[in-house]
């Protein structure tokens, strides 16, 4: 069997996922290949490299690669395909963007967000925002998956030398182009891989009132998440939100500020190894997947937490 | 410009779904069902962008049982202007799904094709892309806001792991949608009415000429791990010691 992994990267560093979604594939097999598609990342290839497990590296470095779009990376993972038993991709934006097209270039099937490798062609992956696991034969003669980062331990950086291979095919994107990107920054921990994240929900009540949660984050070198309810009232932007269709996270603790616990949001957050809930609704669904709550008005709360701390 | 909605009926968002007891699948036996948020999300920036002047004809099509009709008289009472059912009882993949969808694309010949980002009960995100891949359109997952161009191109901003991302791309083109896109419109008694005269043609995978055979078997379903049941702490130094006492401070 022979495992290909396609890295999440910036140009400049590789995510975490690809880490995660490496150890996925060491469950398969001891025979991985690492793609790297984009433009000038010689600095991800430079740490791929040294990956645990990684025997060799694909890199197709070009300017028509440079944001990934799925219109082009498709059409190469698909070219080079047909050389493995299992194509395995973060399930990232990019890689739930990219990889269904390339299973239907194929004409395979794909499982989204695998959480668990059974066998080579059995998986287990969530369905009705989690609250059920499907175990799901593939028999595919390419089985594609994109793989939960937080159902797996992170690969890690050892001694490893893989062979690099470039690759040259050039497909180009004819009909889509990129206009503009628009992406936060912050000097937190990502919120997909830190050890300890704090969310805020519709409780918090503004975008100012959001800065206790920063605060506390701070103290706490936590990443911040939020509630669906929290993005559309504009208090955070969208890349913050946890839950069935925004960011799974797992982090070692979780902290739900002024989130009631909706099902679609619990879907993004109760892996978590400790929950922590504060809320001054005691019947608020979030009590029942803490680990400990606290039935007491935030705005009180917060403050003497952070300063505790 | 003709537009092609395509959309699903699921569980409503709001059931809290259980496992049948013998693990073979779950169990939605009296379960109430709805037109899949994001569907309906797609059926109403297909709307709006008639009420535009930018779309002159919305297509809706759907895949299942003859209760399916249901949604689809949702969509026309939406301000959908006519109905495709594809009829099966097979629970399809996704794939087999965008295959069932390319047929009715090269029937129709849309401009815009708008589908919901994922459905929620098998939560798979894929046939909008496999439908791109097998039309060879240009697709753009995710969207927060819809922009067409005159008759030849279309600008998306899209919901990405590290924020916002927009693509332009040439018509004809593959959408699908996110949450925050629009807000889907409630429909009012007068437009339900309507909605029975408009027209909903039905076929069937066979009649199709479409294989919806799949390599996928589902072997089971079990219920999620449960967390061990939590304590209230009466304070923020019980709290405090606690996290302590767990090592996470």
């Amino acid at each position: 069997m022979k495992v290909l992994i396609i890295a999440e990267h910036d140009n400049q560093h590789i995510k975490s996922e690809t880490l995660n979604t490496i150890s996925a594939g060491k469950q398969l097999s001891e025979n991985i290949d690492l793609l790297i598609v984009g433009y000038n990342c010689e600095s991800v290839v430079k740490t791929a490299s040294t990956l645990d497990s990684v025997k060799s590296i694909k890199v197709a470095d070009n300017s028509i690669y440079e944001h990934q779009l799925a219109e082009n990376v498709s059409k190469l993972i698909a070219k080079i395909a047909p050389n493995y038993s299992h194509i395995l991709f973060p399930a990232t934006s990019k890689g739930k963007d990219i990889l269904p097209r390339v299973a239907a270039l194929l004409d395979v099937n794909a499982l989204s967000d695998v959480t668990e490798i059974v066998s080579e062609n059995t998986f287990k992956r969530p369905i009705y925002a989690g609250n059920a696991i499907a175990t799901v034969l593939n028999e595919d003669t390419i089985k594609l998956l994109s793989i939960r980062a937080s159902s797996f331990d992170p690969a890690l950086v050892t001694n490893n030398e893989a062979n690099i291979e470039a690759l040259g095919d050039e497909f180009a994107s004819i009909n889509t182009q990129l206009v503009s990107n628009e992406l936060s920054q912050s000097d937190r921990p990502e919120l997909t891989s830190a050890q300890i994240v704090v969310s805020g929900g519709r409780g918090l009540g503004s975008a100012e009132n959001f800065d206790l949660v920063y605060k506390l984050a701070e103290k706490l070198n936590a990443a911040v998440g939020a509630s669906r309810a929290a993005v559309d009232s504009g208090y955070v932007s969208n890349d913050m939100q946890v839950g069935q269709t925004g960011k799974i996270v797992a982090p070692d603790a979780y902290f739900a500020i002024g989130i009631s616990g909706a099902i679609q949001h619990l879907a993004g957050m109760k892996d978590s190894k400790i929950i922590v809930a504060i809320n001054k609704d005691e019947e608020a669904p979030i009590f029942q997947v803490a680990d400990y709550g606290l039935v007491a008005d935030l705005f009180d709360v917060l403050p003497e937490l952070t300063a505790k701390l | 410009m003709k537009a092609l909605v395509a959309i699903k009926r699921v569980v409503d968002y709001n059931v809290r779904v259980r496992v049948k007891s013998d693990h073979s699948d779950v169990d939605i036996s009296n379960a109430k069902m709805s037109i899949n948020p994001f569907c309906e999300i797609a059926v109403e920036e297909a709307v709006r962008l008639k009420e535009q002047g930018i779309v002159s004809e919305i297509v809706v099509v759907s895949i299942g049982e003859a209760e399916v009709q249901e949604q689809i008289r949702a969509a026309l009472a939406m301000g959908a202007d006519r109905g495709i059912l594809i009829e099966t009882s097979e629970n399809l993949t996704s794939l087999s799904v965008a295959k069932l969808l390319t047929k009715v694309v090269s029937n129709e010949e849309p401009e815009i094709i708008i589908l919901g980002k994922q459905a929620i009960d098998s939560d798979n995100n894929q046939t909008c892309q496999m439908l791109a891949a097998l039309c060879d359109y240009p697709q753009a997952t995710f969207a927060s806001k819809v922009t067409v161009n005159g008759n030849s191109s279309v600008v998306v901003e899209r919901e990405v792991d590290g924020g916002l991302q927009t693509l332009s791309m040439t018509l004809p083109a593959i959408i699908s949608t996110d949450l925050r896109l629009n807000t889907p419109r409630f429909v009012k008694l007068p437009d339900v009415m309507k909605a029975k005269k408009k027209p909903i043609t039905k076929t069937t995978p066979e009649e199709m000429g479409i294989n919806i055979d799949s390599n996928i078997t589902l072997l089971g379903v079990e219920p999620p791990s449960e967390r061990s049941p939590g304590i209230l702490v009466g304070s923020v130094d019980e709290l405090l010691e606690c996290l302590r006492t767990q090592s996470v401070l």
